[in-house]
């Protein structure tokens, strides 16, 4: 049908000329992954440090002296191997340099290249994760400046052992991104032609006027899918974010993800007269909910009973769920086919129900 | 004519290189009904809006109610009344409510404000509807109490941007009759409008052309001049020569 | 030969609002019908009706033959519509405007540029232009070839001279006249009472209900009472003056004089005598016909 990409054109042409909001648009999520990222790798400061060094030989005392000259480290004394738990747990230390027994010689083998078991280990007190992590790497360099390439140091965090908060703010800025860019946009755009008028030819002509309403929403998608790329990119190159989990199943999320935030834009247009009114609906009801409930900034965990009941309506929480299991912690596939089928249903319910809603007629 | 109650000298104001409104210079005497003309575009709004003190002119001077327009613009502001076609009245608050609110507004005090709508209520017989809310009155009472707000403070000079638009012939002439009656008290009403049939009831009118006061007196002269049978006639013979729309 | 449209009894309420009260009438083809009332008349109800926006709550209309209730998609494709408000893509250029609507209809702007030609050529030298930056004259030029780019057969215009000024509005209905012989029928709403006589026939209406369909000359000669023009220099003096006076039913301003409807065997000279009497000189009053806002005014003061 020949009409239908002249009103892909005009919506397009509509964004186009528009350049602030294609800025927002296409810079938000630059901005905020960048933001997020620069504030996490710099939050590492005077961390505590307990050393394990059964064997304490001139080299790991080179080691422990680099560490006490080092301005964002307190030694907090030498321990037992036994007591590393205790430490952490009480708060006495934060981070344990723990020297292997035979230190001096796996940094030997190391250093001939062959391959050998880590010759450091670090345990870190990971229930704030990201100064666990940022510590961890600092550890690294403080310890082993000269070749730390040559030398493996074994990182276990004892109590979130997949690191889960480290990244979390990427899945939770996808979805909050696209929820912004295919429902809030798409439905203001919508309500924009009830506001300013056109609605009305556009009804009285012998469009199906929920075909226009489609061709709206390609642009839009369009949009999401370049932030989509971008983002993954910036998260895989710029921020270091493992990505280790199917690229497929992130995509194809992100994109079943993308139409269910569409259809939510279309249920808003359905219900709102005035642009003013789809943004405040769009707001009260799906942004806030969406930051307080998905698990984007606290854990769904650690929420009453009743917040976590109603995060289960909230689509972002799945989304942001599976993007954390499959960018994150790398797990395949089928582990968020749950999260999966949750969104591909309720994609369909609120097609289903913004379809019926949808009125050609104004009342 | 005594000392005037607006008076303007070369007034310009320019966006860009475009020339909104083009040296306009004229005086309206206190008591008079101006009607200010023009076509679309032909910066009507723009000079009403300098001599409402919301915008300085590019260049040019005058003054409004005694209140020097490049220096005094925030004066200006409570020395006039002005009303529009929509009315800025509160739909959803009472009669009382509205009237209460923009006595406020203009600065006046409690007392004063409860004495003046005591009065106003009176003057337009609404006694049993002081508790009405404005929503729910007819056109035409919504109309005259607009205008009693608008001119509430007692000023000597009412604006009245295109009041009667969109309304019916009977309420429209109930109107003018409200602005005769305050003519008739002495206040000056300066007034813009798209009837031609309202330009007749003017002492005086001018009528914009691209910026510029093409024409400027009392209609029956403006129609001698012109050799018309109405002002409507004037309008258009004046504006079909305009350049430039908007 | 049937009705361009035919309304029966149309009633639509929202609340307890009454907007459009019982109202019938018929367009007949190829005519130029207008809808003569101010705001809160109910016209704009009236025309989203027509074209099947609104369901009727009593009552049936039909548009070229099609019921507007069974048939609204039949609708939709045969008639052109211009609501009230400024209905264009204001980010769009005067040329995307056009071809976004020809494409709505399913035609080739090309194909049918013969018919809005006399229009569109006005505008044609800022086609690359963006209507928002259009004047109100132009905007509406524009949403006119926009509404007639599919050549429909009744066209609908909802208030397209409001707030524009007395040379663009002449023009306007000038572009309609032309249409007109084109056999398109239209039905044209205005507040404007003068733009009555641009019409073929017209419908007075206020407050939902209809206080009058003809044609212009008819509904002023139905206007049986005796009607003078009171004119001296002190116009509001007289005006009220005028109407203490025996025989005087009614007086009101109108342009440059009053209208004074007066009584049968109404005296104008002892009027004269009696207005010296109080101190008016200058006074003169004749006969006059009525206009459209005289036939208006007595009937809403029969409603």
């Amino acid at each position: 049908m020949g009409g239908f990409w002249s009103f892909v054109k005009k919506e397009t042409l509509h964004i186009l000329r528009d350049p602030r909001t294609m800025l927002i648009v296409l810079g938000m999520p630059v901005v905020q992954l960048l933001l997020f990222g620069f504030a996490i790798s710099t939050e590492v400061n005077n961390i505590d440090v307990a050393i394990v060094a059964p064997h304490p030989s001139e080299a790991v005392r080179q080691c422990v002296a680099r560490l006490e000259a080092n301005p964002y480290f307190t030694l907090r004394g030498g321990i037992s191997g036994a007591e590393i738990d205790r430490t952490l747990r009480r708060g006495d230390a934060e981070a344990v340099v723990v020297f292997a027994a035979d230190f001096d010689r796996r940094m030997e083998r190391l250093a001939r290249g062959e391959d050998g078991r880590a010759a450091i280990q670090l345990v870190m007190d990971a229930s704030n994760t990201n100064t666990a992590l940022a510590g961890a790497a600092y550890l690294r360099q403080a310890l082993l400046p000269s070749r730390p390439e040559a030398l493996s140091v074994e990182t276990r965090l004892l109590y979130n052992p997949q690191m889960k908060s480290a990244y979390n703010f990427v899945p939770g800025i996808m979805g909050l991104i696209f929820i912004v860019i295919c429902a809030i946009m798409t439905s203001v755009s919508i309500v924009r032609e009830k506001e300013t008028g056109t609605m009305e030819v556009l009804l009285v002509s012998p469009v199906r006027p929920i075909r226009i309403i489609l061709a709206k929403m390609i642009p839009y998608f369009v949009l999401s899918c370049l932030d989509l790329v971008t983002i993954l990119l910036l998260a895989r190159y710029v921020l270091g974010v493992p990505m280790s989990g199917s690229i497929v199943g992130i995509v194809s999320t992100s994109l079943l993800y993308l139409a269910l935030a569409l259809a939510l834009g279309l249920f808003i247009s359905t219900t709102a007269d005035r642009q003013i009114t789809a943004l405040i609906i769009s707001t009260m009801l799906m942004l806030l909910p969406l930051i307080m409930l998905s698990g984007m900034v606290f854990p769904i965990e650690n929420m009453p009973w009743i917040l976590r009941t109603l995060s289960c309506i909230i689509p972002a929480r799945w989304y942001i769920d599976a993007i954390r299991k499959l960018m994150i912690e790398g797990l395949p596939f089928a582990a968020v086919a749950r999260d999966f089928l949750i969104l591909a249903g309720m994609t369909l319910a609120l097609v289903v129900v913004a379809l019926k809603k949808f009125n050609d007629k104004l009342e | 004519m005594s000392k005037p109650i607006l008076s303007v000298r070369e007034l310009t104001k320019r966006f860009g290189t475009f020339t909104a409104v083009d040296r306009i210079s004229f005086d309206v005497g206190r008591g008079e009904i101006f009607g200010f003309l023009g076509a679309n575009g032909a910066g009507k709004t723009t000079a009403m809006r300098m001599l409402c003190g919301l915008s300085l002119p590019t260049s040019g001077r005058g003054t409004v109610a005694g209140c020097d327009i490049l220096r005094e613009s925030e004066a200006i502001k409570r020395h006039i009344g002005y009303m529009s076609q929509r009315f800025s009245l509160y739909d959803d608050l009472t009669v009382l409510e509205n009237i209460r609110l923009y006595g406020g507004i203009y600065g006046l005090r409690r007392r004063e404000i409860l004495r003046r709508a005591v009065e106003v209520l009176r003057r337009l017989d609404f006694g049993s509807e002081r508790n009405t809310s404005v929503g729910a009155l007819p056109l035409g009472w919504k109309q005259k109490l607009a205008f009693s707000v608008a001119t509430l403070h007692r000023p000597e000079l009412v604006f009245l941007d295109e009041p009667t638009g969109g309304v019916d012939p009977l309420t429209r002439r109930q109107f003018w009759e409200l602005i005769y009656e305050a003519a008739a008290g002495g206040t000056t009403l300066f007034v813009t409008t798209h009837y031609m049939d309202e330009a007749e009831y003017c002492s005086r009118v001018s009528i914009m052309v691209d910026g510029r006061i093409c024409a400027l007196g009392a209609p029956a002269e403006l129609k001698r001049e012109f050799g018309a049978a109405s002002m409507d006639e004037v309008f258009r013979l004046l504006a079909r020569g305009a350049k430039r729309s908007e | 030969m049937d009705a361009a449209i035919k309304v029966q009894g149309l009633t639509k309420r929202y609340g307890t609002l009454t907007a459009l009260d019982d109202v019938s009438f018929e367009v007949r083809r190829g005519e130029l019908f207008g809808l003569i009332g101010p705001d809160g008349a109910g016209k704009t109800t009236l025309f989203r009706l027509l074209t099947t926006l609104l369901t009727p709550d009593a009552g049936s209309a039909s548009v070229d033959g099609l019921d507007i209730v069974a048939d609204y998609r039949a609708i939709r494709r045969r008639v052109g519509y211009m609501p009230g408000r400024f209905s264009l893509y204001a980010d769009l250029t005067v040329a995307e405007n056009l071809d976004f609507f020809a494409a709505l209809f399913g035609v080739d702007a090309a194909a049918n540029y013969e018919l809005i030609a006399p229009v569109y050529r006005q505008i044609e030298p800022f086609r690359t232009r963006r209507a928002g930056n259009l004047s109100g004259g132009m905007k509406q030029k524009l949403a006119l070839c926009c509404a007639l780019i599919h050549r429909p057969s009744v066209l609908f215009l909802d208030e397209p001279t409001t707030g524009v000024d007395a040379v663009s509005r002449s023009e306007f209905w000038e572009m309609l006249a032309g249409l007109k012989e084109r056999g398109i029928s239209m039905l044209v709403s205005t507040p404007y009472m003068d733009e009555a006589r641009r019409c073929d026939r017209i419908a007075l209406c206020d407050k939902g209900r209809l206080l009058g369909v003809d044609t212009p000359q008819e509904l002023v000669r139905s206007f049986d009472d005796p009607l003078y023009a009171l004119t001296g220099p002190d116009l509001y003096g007289l005006l009220t003056a005028a109407r203490r006076q025996p025989g005087v039913r009614e007086c009101y301003p109108f342009g440059a004089a009053h209208h004074l409807v007066a009584e049968r065997g109404f005296d104008p000279d002892g009027l004269l005598r009696a207005l010296s009497a109080e101190g008016f000189t200058g006074v003169s009053i004749r006969p006059v016909a009525a206009d459209i806002e005289d036939v208006f005014i007595k009937r809403m003061g029969h409603e």
